[in-house]
């Protein structure tokens, strides 16, 4: 019978919540506009008008460009030390401290933050004085050839505290929800502890590894004060692309520096872009399924 | 009983590898680096230290970067509110695009942030120019720093507060709105100290990020002693004095701020937690 389709095609009757006046609506969304086109969108059209504005051979000659290319080949070196490296520990820390109880639980949780409350440039010094070629271990090791500060060594190990609480922040939270009642019966149906761990727990939590990854991902990628300490800025050897852009930018070449900028700018808007999308999706799906 | 516990605690294998591996990896990357800090500085004696962190040039960039931080977190409580109540509320054009560029501050690296503030405010730039007849001045000011700290600590702000509005029941509106509360009254006396929590929470992060700030302030700052030096460009410009144990002095004042900070912010939590089940 059709009837009842028509009927049902018709939008559901939605109850009328009460809100605020259509002038207030439009005062305040004006507000926002305004806030964002002052402090998000003039800044990501002066990049694009700084880096295209003499056009698209200058921009590509920029980015071309062998100290540019040195640069970009760092940052992935760098991303493609550290995500993996922050990916197991984050795996590891959220396992130890979800999946058994042990005393100075809460204490290990805030040592997982530090990192957030450290000042970028604090970040770089500690290193410098750690193993900076004028400290007893640094001097010790530049005897042996290793030099770390002035390095990627440095960059690397200096990024990678900069980004570790992002993977296990997500999972903590995530693997805590999901409590231990899988793994234990996986265990008593007689699974090994890895098989428990690839089979059960690890497509548990993959989008929320993912996620965190993309996080970790990008601030490698992005990272600047930190790195800037540590590195020494010895260009097509210890420059990432953020300090690359910096350089340009103090020299006065500033189409080069903003075609630089665009790139990390383009990778910035997927990272927001892809974020917005797995949280969308795990909204409907909730994390794990 | 005690026994069937312990056992149970112990159930799932992998507690020693987990366990292990997270000290190890935590003692190297954290623990012992940052106990550098306090290794550099008991050294000096206590009152080389004193005359360290309290050299006028310090002082000033101790208070730049605390002021600037809280006029930065200030202005981010009203633009998050404003954001977070927009998105959360209201059905407009463009909303999803909006609610997904509230985290470019985050996934944007810090010095392209830099460089585009300093280019928009210079006085040729696009702002600069209309500002500059008016007399104002960004660059090289405060207020640039000010301006750049807002752009940092604006996503901390809207995304603790979202997620509450979002859970808060419209019925309580609903119930005041029938007992004859002005959509006003309704919101100063029953929105707000309900969102107050996570507004506070939110400020706290944004004030955090803005004290230890640097590559986003440096471009705009001007970076003149006295005046638009911020406190982690002391550190960097004692590091290339190779004055180590200065910058390590400088570097644990704020260090101990932003774990008292941080200490206050749990402190926090945990009231807003207990708020949220009465």
């Amino acid at each position: 019978m059709p009837q009842p389709e028509i009927s049902q095609s018709h939008p559901p009757v939605v109850k009328k919540r009460i809100s605020d006046p259509l002038s207030v609506q439009v005062l305040l969304v004006g507000l926002t506009y305004l806030f964002f086109i002052g402090f998000i969108f003039l800044p990501l059209g002066l990049v694009f008008s700084q880096a295209f504005g003499k056009g698209w051979s200058v921009y590509l000659e920029a980015i071309r460009e062998p100290y540019a290319i040195e640069a970009v080949k760092l940052t992935l070196l760098t991303v493609a030390i550290v995500v993996p490296v922050n990916a197991v520990f984050g795996v590891a820390a959220a396992w130890a401290i979800t999946k058994f109880n042990f005393p100075g639980k809460s204490t290990l949780k805030s040592l997982l933050d530090l990192p957030f409350a450290v000042s970028p440039v604090i970040a770089g010094l500690i290193f410098v004085l750690l193993v900076g070629s004028r400290t007893p271990f640094g001097s010790w090791l530049g005897e042996h050839g290793i030099k770390i500060i002035f390095s990627t060594p440095g960059i690397i190990i200096a990024t990678i505290f900069v980004t570790f609480p992002f993977i296990a922040r997500e999972l903590i939270p995530l693997m805590e929800s999901q409590g231990r009642d899988e793994e234990e019966a996986a265990l008593t149906l007689g699974a090994k502890g890895w098989q428990i761990f690839w089979t059960v727990t690890l497509p548990n939590i993959r989008w929320g590894l993912l996620y965190g990854t993309i996080l970790c991902g990008a601030r490698s990628i992005g990272e600047f004060g930190a790195v800037s300490v540590v590195s020494g800025h010895i260009r097509g050897q210890t420059n990432t692309v953020p300090l690359h852009v910096e350089i340009l930018y103090s020299e006065y070449n500033f189409t080069a520096s903003f075609a630089v900028a665009s790139l990390l700018v383009f990778l910035a808007l997927l990272t927001v872009v892809v974020k917005s999308t797995m949280e969308k999706h795990f909204q409907k799906n909730s994390f794990h399924h | 009983m005690a026994l069937f516990q312990i056992k149970r605690r112990n159930i799932l294998p992998g507690f020693g590898l987990s366990m292990g591996y997270t000290v190890f990896y935590l003692s190297a990357i954290v623990i012992v680096p940052v106990s550098m800090i306090f290794f550099n500085t008991f050294p000096m004696g206590w009152e080389p230290f004193v005359n360290a962190v309290t050299a006028p040039r310090v002082i000033a960039s101790y208070k730049l970067s605390f002021s600037t931080a809280f006029f930065a977190a200030l202005f981010d409580a009203f633009a998050g509110l404003l954001t977070a109540w927009v998105l959360v509320r209201y059905r407009f054009p463009g909303k999803q695009f909006l609610d997904a560029l509230v985290d470019l501050p985050f996934a944007l690296p810090t010095a392209v942030a830099g460089i585009c503030f300093a280019t928009l405010y210079s006085p040729i730039g696009w702002l600069g120019q209309l500002l500059a007849p008016l007399n104002l001045h960004i660059i090289n000011t405060p207020t640039g720093i000010i301006i750049a700290l807002i752009f940092i600590g604006f996503p901390f702000v809207v995304r603790t507060i979202q997620p509450v509005l979002e859970e808060m029941e419209q019925e309580i509106e609903e119930a005041a709105h029938c007992l004859g509360a002005t959509r006003w009254q309704t919101f100063t006396k029953i929105l707000l100290p309900h969102l107050f929590p996570a507004l506070l929470t939110g400020v706290t992060l944004a004030f955090a990020r803005g004290i230890g700030e640097y590559g986003s302030v440096i471009f705009i700052a001007g970076n003149l002693p006295m005046k638009t030096e911020i406190a982690p460009l002391m550190i960097m410009s004692k590091l290339d004095q190779f004055d180590y144990a200065g910058a390590s002095a400088v570097a644990l004042v704020l260090l101990l701020i932003s774990f008292t900070m941080l200490l206050l912010l749990n402190a926090v939590q945990e009231w807003q937690q207990k708020e949220y089940r009465s």
